[in-house]
């Protein structure tokens, strides 16, 4: 999922009876399924946590398209490049969907922005890992879009409306992404011994990162609860990660490929497989900006700000000029 | 002439939105704004459809068994037929930006003409690339007036771009035998036949820009000839040709 450790800045979720009368509203309004429009009463809490959550997704959105744009250039086909390049085109639309939905919380776009470059927002950690060769385009899309559906399908519900909106328009695409990169595994799986190897070693790199995509175990968290009992998570990481091992690794035996996993394991008992957990440490390194590619991607953001902000002031100050040419002539 | 000159009319309009294509796939995820960034890819998206087409084609054409990728990614840099200006590098937004204006005057002109084409497939292919090419027209023409017309900055860095890039544009509008062939057989214009209507799309374009159109008639030529392109060419193939090239019994 793009929205990895989301702190909720609630201490503990109330129960109804604890609340005053207007959060006892709320909470019900969202009990009963209704959505929180922008213009409604909300919780200051219930507020920040969104917008953090939001612009951490709308940034996953953006930075992702790094390390498939990586390969844009490269693609082996024409048919192939014009996949990738409307792929990576959806998921900036994606970004654009998602700060739409975050501005209507009273957060600007640029503001957000330069939350991101400056660390005080993050994305998620998934995009620090490099692409290394074609099969990456199949690993992203197979593991990486099909690991964010598992998050985005049920957050079509979420008790905020803009969010909830964008998440339906997001998942029509993101199916379509999965689908794209598992038809490229299977070319690769399915193509000459350099492929398959090609295809093997990207699963071998993407599997435990992807694993993480979904955060650390939550079942004790604080702030899970407090987003849960707001509809604005509605899942716990560990359901949500089960589901896609669950579903992953018959595909991955489908394309003859080898989860990286000794453990890996159906259990009859559980309805589910057993599997290794993914090294947390190395998780909390990403986070804190030692991962693989940290550093490429974040200083990518920054030369784009940076060396396009004429192109900004121009086109505002183009602008300007002919609001006030209009004005004139009234 | 060596080449059926049909074949070298294709390969000049897919070659030319091949390259560019490339090009404009560079800024995918590092553009000023998210709207530039989408519009980017999105020219980028319909040109490399174009290829599809006329390099397919081409590929018919020739009857040599060469699809459109065949063409794409196992021609060295003798063979292409792209203008050098879309094979110039990026530079900055306002480079970009201005080499796509002067791309998408001539080639909505140039469809403009071949929809009229005496070859049906060729007139298929121009009536629907004109749709999209109008739109990147529209879109790059407003761009350019934004930022001629915006800062002193921004202003003095279009002025820049229109002045380094205006000599590439003349090889658009030179005639060779090809195109003598070409006219001849009713299925394309004449390249000098379009540079009253492309010089009257540009000025007041570049008016509304307040950019001064440099007084000169110098023109590079080499590319759509294969005579001679620039040195950026032979930067751009390797790096698209790289997995085709490097595992010739691979299918992708
Ligand atoms: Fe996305
Ligand atoms: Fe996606």
């Amino acid at each position: 999922m793009y929205a990895q450790m989301v702190k909720s800045t609630g201490t503990g979720v109330k129960s109804l009876d604890e609340m005053d009368p207007r959060e006892r509203a709320f909470q019900e309004r969202i009990d009963a399924g209704e959505k929180i429009e922008p213009k409604d009463w909300m919780p200051e809490e219930y507020r920040k946590t969104l917008i953090r959550q939001i612009g951490q997704h709308a940034h996953s959105e953006i930075v992702g398209q790094l390390p498939e744009g990586n390969w844009i250039t490269r693609a082996p086909t024409l048919e192939r490049k014009a996949i990738l390049l409307a792929k990576v085109q959806d998921e900036a639309g994606h970004g654009l969907y998602l700060y739409c939905a975050a501005e209507t919380l009273g957060v600007s776009r640029d503001e957000m922005t330069r939350m991101l470059l400056d660390g005080r927002m993050k994305y998620s950690s998934i995009f620090n890992y490099p692409t290394l060769t074609w099969a990456d385009m199949g690993a992203v899309g197979w593991l990486v879009d099909g690991a964010a559906i598992m998050n985005q399908v049920p957050l079509q519900r979420t008790s905020y409306g803009p969010y909830s909106r964008a998440m339906i328009r997001i998942c029509k695409e993101e199916s379509f992404h999965q689908r794209q990169g598992f038809d490229i595994m299977m070319k690769m799986a399915n193509g000459t011994a350099a492929q398959k190897k090609m295809a093997q070693d990207a699963l071998n790199r993407f599997w435990y990162p992807a694993l993480m995509m979904f955060g650390p175990s939550d079942k004790d968290s604080v702030h899970s609860a407090q987003s849960m009992a707001w509809k604005i998570k509605m899942n716990t990481n560990d359901e949500l990660r089960q589901k896609f091992v669950d579903q992953t690794v018959p595909q991955a035996e489908y394309l003859g490929l080898t989860v990286p996993d000794d453990k890996l394991a159906w259990n009859e008992e559980r309805g589910h497989y057993d599997f290794s957990e993914p090294d947390w440490d190395e998780f909390y390194d990403v986070l804190k900006g030692n991962g693989p590619c940290n550093r490429e991607r974040l200083a990518a953001r920054q030369k784009a700000w940076d060396d396009n902000q004429w192109v900004r002031d121009g086109l505002l100050a183009h602008a300007q000029k002919r609001e006030a040419m209009k004005v004139a002539a009234e | 002439m060596a080449a059926d000159p049909l074949f070298e009319l294709l390969l000049r309009m897919g070659d030319n939105t091949l390259i560019l294509a490339q090009r404009l796939s560079q800024w995918c995820g590092h553009g000023p704004t998210l709207e530039e960034d989408i519009a980017l890819a999105n020219i980028a998206l319909d040109l490399t459809g174009h290829t599809q087409l006329w390099l397919g084609l081409a590929g018919e054409v020739e009857g040599a068994g060469r699809d459109a990728d065949g063409l794409a990614f196992h021609r060295d840099v003798w063979d292409f037929r792209n203008t050098l200006l879309v094979e110039q590098p990026n530079g900055d937004f306002g480079q970009t930006i201005m080499r796509q204006y002067l791309f998408d005057a001539w080639h909505v002109l140039q469809l403009e003409a071949l929809r009229e084409s005496s070859n049906p497939q060729v007139a298929e292919i121009a009536e629907k690339a004109i749709k999209e090419v109008s739109y990147h027209q529209e879109r790059s023409s407003e761009t350019v007036i934004g930022l001629g017309d915006g800062t002193e900055e921004s202003h003095a860095r279009m002025q820049a771009a229109l002045d380094l890039l205006l000599p590439y544009v003349g090889e658009f509008f030179a005639n060779d035998a090809v195109d003598e062939i070409m006219k001849e057989a009713g299925i394309a214009p004449l390249p000098d036949s379009l540079r009253s209507a492309f010089d009257e799309q540009i000025t007041p374009v570049m008016q509304a820009a307040t950019l001064t159109v440099p007084d000169t008639d110098f023109a590079h030529s080499g590319g759509k000839s294969g005579r001679q392109h620039s040195e950026h060419l032979g930067h751009i193939l390797p790096q698209m040709q790289w997995l085709q090239r490097a595992y010739p019994d691979a299918s992708w």
